[in-house]
C-alpha cells in the first residue's frame, strides 16, 4: 500500500444562496479505506458527495485525485469530458434508488456491459462473458442476465447497480445511502455483500448515510456532520463507542434498541 | 408561368433559403453532426417530408433536374406530390432515371444505380437523433455527442444480440461519419448503408419536425457499427426481383391475392424498368409488355 491518499480534500464549501450546503470540510482518503459520512437529514452529506463526485461543482475549496498514473489531479479544474471518463472507469456511484443509476428498459447484462462498451470494448463474447461474471458475484442467477430490471426486486436492483458500478474496476466509489428502502434482512444480505467486494478488490468507499449501523459494518473511519459542517471525525469504532461532540452523543444515544 | 408568380422561386423566401443554406454549410463541414435551424411550415404535415423538401428547395436551382423517391418509388403518393410541388414553385425539369436526375429526394432508400460526382442525395428524416430511444433528454445527447460518448449505442446492439442471436436492427441501423460522430441514416434499410461510404454523391439529411439538419460530404467514410465477433452485415434475399430478376438489390414484399401468394420485386422502381427494357425478365414478368408501367404480375 502506498503512503499517498488517493483523494484530499480540502476546504470544501458549497452554499445554495445564502443557505449553507456543505462548510469548510476537510479530509484525506487513503486506498482501500471505507469512509461513512453520518449525520440527520439536511447535515449537508449528499450535498458533499455530490462535490466529491463533480455531480455539483463547490462555491469553494479543492479536492485532488490521485490519478493512475500517481499524479493528483485538481477534479474541478479537469474538463467534462475527463471528468465523464473518471465517472465510468475509476469512479463509481451507487445511488440510493437504483432507478437512478440503472437503465431500466435494458437487460440486467447490458447494464453491466455498458461501461465496458464506453471504454471500448467491442468484442460481445467477452463483454457477456465479464457480465456473467460479475451477475454471479453480486448473487444473481445467471439466467436473468436478460432480464429487465424492471423484473427485479429491490435488492436484486441495487446489487446489479453495484456490479454495474464495479465492472471497470474503479479504486474509488461513491454510495448514498445503498442499504436505504431495503427490509433489514435484504439490507444484512447487501451489507455483507458490500463488505464482501470492498475487502477483496481493496476498493476506498465514501458512504454517506443516515444508519450508524451501516456505517459500523462497512467503514473504518467515519465523519459526523451537522447543518453543513462536520462535528466529530475519527475512527468509526472510536466515534460509535465513545463519542465526544454533543451532537454525536446525541445521535448515538437516538438509535433504537431491540 | 402565372401560377408560380404568387410564389417565391422554390416556394421558401430567400432569407429562409439562406439561413438553411448555412445549416447545410455547416453540416458539411462537420460530418455527421446535427445542425439546428430554424424550420419553417411547409404546405404538408410533418412526416411527410418537410425536412427534406425545405433542403430541396434550399439548393435546387433552375438547371437542376429533380427525382423524389418513396421507399425507392417514384410512382408513389408522396413522391408524387412532392415532385409536383417543385415543378410548379421551381419550374424544374423532374424524372424517375436515377442516372439524369442532379437531386434526388428520397424516403427511406438509396436507388440501386451508383451515385456520381454532382449528385445531391436529400433524405428525410423522421428522427435524427440515433441516441433518442436510449436516452431521452436532448441535453444529454448533446453532451454525448460532444464527448464522443457512443457506449450506449453499443448497448442497442449489444441487446439485439441478447434476444435475437443476432443484431437484429434492420434499418436506421447506426453509422459513425468520418470516425467522429455517430449518425442515423434516417430509416433506410441496413441493405444501403454501405452505399453511403465514400459515395461520391453529397449527401444532405432534413428533419423538419426536429429541426435538425446534417450531412455527409463526397468520400466520407461512414462505417456502420458492429461488434468484432457480429460483425455488420446486410439483408440477403434467396430469390432474385420477380419482375426484372435482379440480384443483389433491395426487394419488398408484394402480396398478391389472400391465400398467401405474394411476390418479391425491386424497391427502386427505375432500376426495375430499366432492367426490364433491357430485357431481363424475372419469372413473373408480363408476357405481353416487358416495358408495362403497371406492376402487376402475369396470372
Amino acid at each position: 500500500m502506498t503512503d499517498e491518499p488517493l483523494l484530499r480534500v480540502a476546504a470544501l464549501s458549497k452554499f445554495y444562496g445564502s443557505r449553507v450546503g456543505c462548510d469548510n470540510v476537510s479530509f484525506d482518503l487513503w486506498p482501500g479505506e471505507v469512509l461513512a459520512v453520518v449525520g440527520e437529514s439536511g447535515s449537508g452529506k449528499t450535498t458533499l458527495l455530490n462535490c466529491l463526485s463533480t455531480r455539483l461543482l463547490p462555491s469553494s475549496g479543492t479536492a485532488s485525485y490521485r490519478m493512475r498514473d500517481g499524479q493528483f489531479r485538481e477534479l474541478y479544474r479537469m474538463s467534462e469530458a475527463e471528468r465523464r471518463f473518471l465517472m465510468r472507469t475509476d469512479w463509481g456511484f451507487v445511488h440510493q434508488n437504483p432507478a437512478d443509476g440503472l437503465r431500466m428498459t435494458v437487460s440486467a447484462g447490458a447494464n453491466v456491459g455498458e461501461r465496458l462498451m464506453a471504454v471500448g470494448d467491442r468484442h460481445y463474447g467477452k463483454i457477456r462473458a465479464t457480465a456473467v461474471d460479475w451477475l454471479s458475484r453480486v448473487e444473481i442467477e445467471q439466467d436473468r442476465i436478460d432480464d429487465e430490471p424492471r423484473a427485479f426486486s429491490g435488492g436484486m436492483r441495487q446489487r446489479l447497480q453495484i456490479a454495474r458500478n464495479l465492472v471497470t474496476g474503479p479504486r474509488l466509489v461513491f454510495m448514498d445511502e445503498p442499504t436505504g428502502g431495503l427490509d433489514v434482512s435484504v439490507q444484512a444480505r447487501l451489507l455483507d455483500l458490500l463488505r464482501g467486494l470492498v475487502t477483496d478488490l481493496g476498493l476506498a468507499a465514501i458512504v454517506v448515510t443516515h444508519d450508524l449501523a451501516v456505517a459500523r459494518l462497512l467503514s473504518q473511519r467515519m465523519m459526523v456532520m451537522k447543518d453543513g459542517r462536520v462535528v466529530e471525525s475519527g475512527l468509526t469504532d472510536r466515534v460509535l463507542d465513545d463519542p465526544r461532540a454533543p451532537y454525536t452523543q446525541l445521535l448515538v444515544s437516538s438509535i433504537l434498541q431491540v | 408561368m402565372t401560377d408560380i408568380a404568387t410564389y417565391n422561386f422554390a416556394y421558401l423566401d430567400e432569407q429562409t433559403k439562406r439561413m438553411i443554406r448555412r445549416a447545410i454549410l455547416k453540416g458539411i463541414a462537420i460530418p455527421g453532426y446535427q445542425v439546428p435551424f430554424a424550420s419553417r411550415e411547409m404546405p404538408m404535415p410533418y412526416g411527410w417530408g418537410t425536412g427534406g423538401v425545405q433542403v430541396t428547395a434550399s439548393i435546387i436551382g433552375p438547371d437542376d433536374v429533380l427525382k423524389v423517391i418513396d421507399q425507392g418509388a417514384d410512382d408513389t403518393t408522396n413522391a408524387v406530390s412532392i415532385r409536383a410541388f417543385f415543378r410548379k414553385v421551381a419550374n424544374v425539369a423532374v424524372t424517375t432515371e436515377t442516372a439524369s436526375a442532379s437531386i434526388i429526394q428520397t424516403r427511406h432508400r438509396i436507388p440501386e444505380h451508383p451515385l456520381s460526382a454532382g449528385q445531391v442525395l436529400v433524405y428525410q428524416v423522421p428522427i435524427p437523433e440515433p441516441l433518442r430511444f436510449l436516452e431521452p433528454r436532448e441535453t444529454e445527447t448533446r453532451k454525448m455527442h460532444a464527448l464522443e460518448e457512443y457506449g450506449l449505442m453499443h448497448v442497442k446492439l449489444y441487446e439485439d444480440i441478447a434476444k435475437h442471436g443476432r443484431i437484429a436492427t434492420t434499418y436506421a441501423y447506426p453509422v459513425k461519419v468520418e470516425g467522429r460522430y455517430v449518425m442515423d441514416p434516417s430509416p433506410t434499410p441496413k441493405f444501403d448503408n454501405p452505399k453511403m461510404h465514400r459515395s461520391p454523391a453529397l449527401q444532405l439529411f432534413g428533419a423538419g419536425r426536429e429541426k435538425r439538419i446534417y450531412a455527409v460530404p463526397p468520400f466520407t467514410d461512414v462505417v456502420s457499427l458492429d461488434f468484432e465477433d457480429h460483425p455488420f452485415e446486410v439483408q440477403t434475399f434467396d430469390q432474385p426481383c420477380a419482375l426484372c430478376a435482379a440480384e443483389n438489390v433491395y426487394l419488398d414484399e408484394v402480396i398478391l391475392d389472400d391465400h398467401g401468394g405474394r411476390m418479391f420485386v425491386c424497391s427502386d422502381t427505375d432500376h426495375c424498368e430499366k432492367r426490364r427494357e433491357a430485357g431481363h425478365r424475372g419469372h413473373l414478368a408480363p408476357e405481353s409488355d416487358p416495358t408495362s408501367q403497371t406492376m402487376e404480375p402475369a396470372q
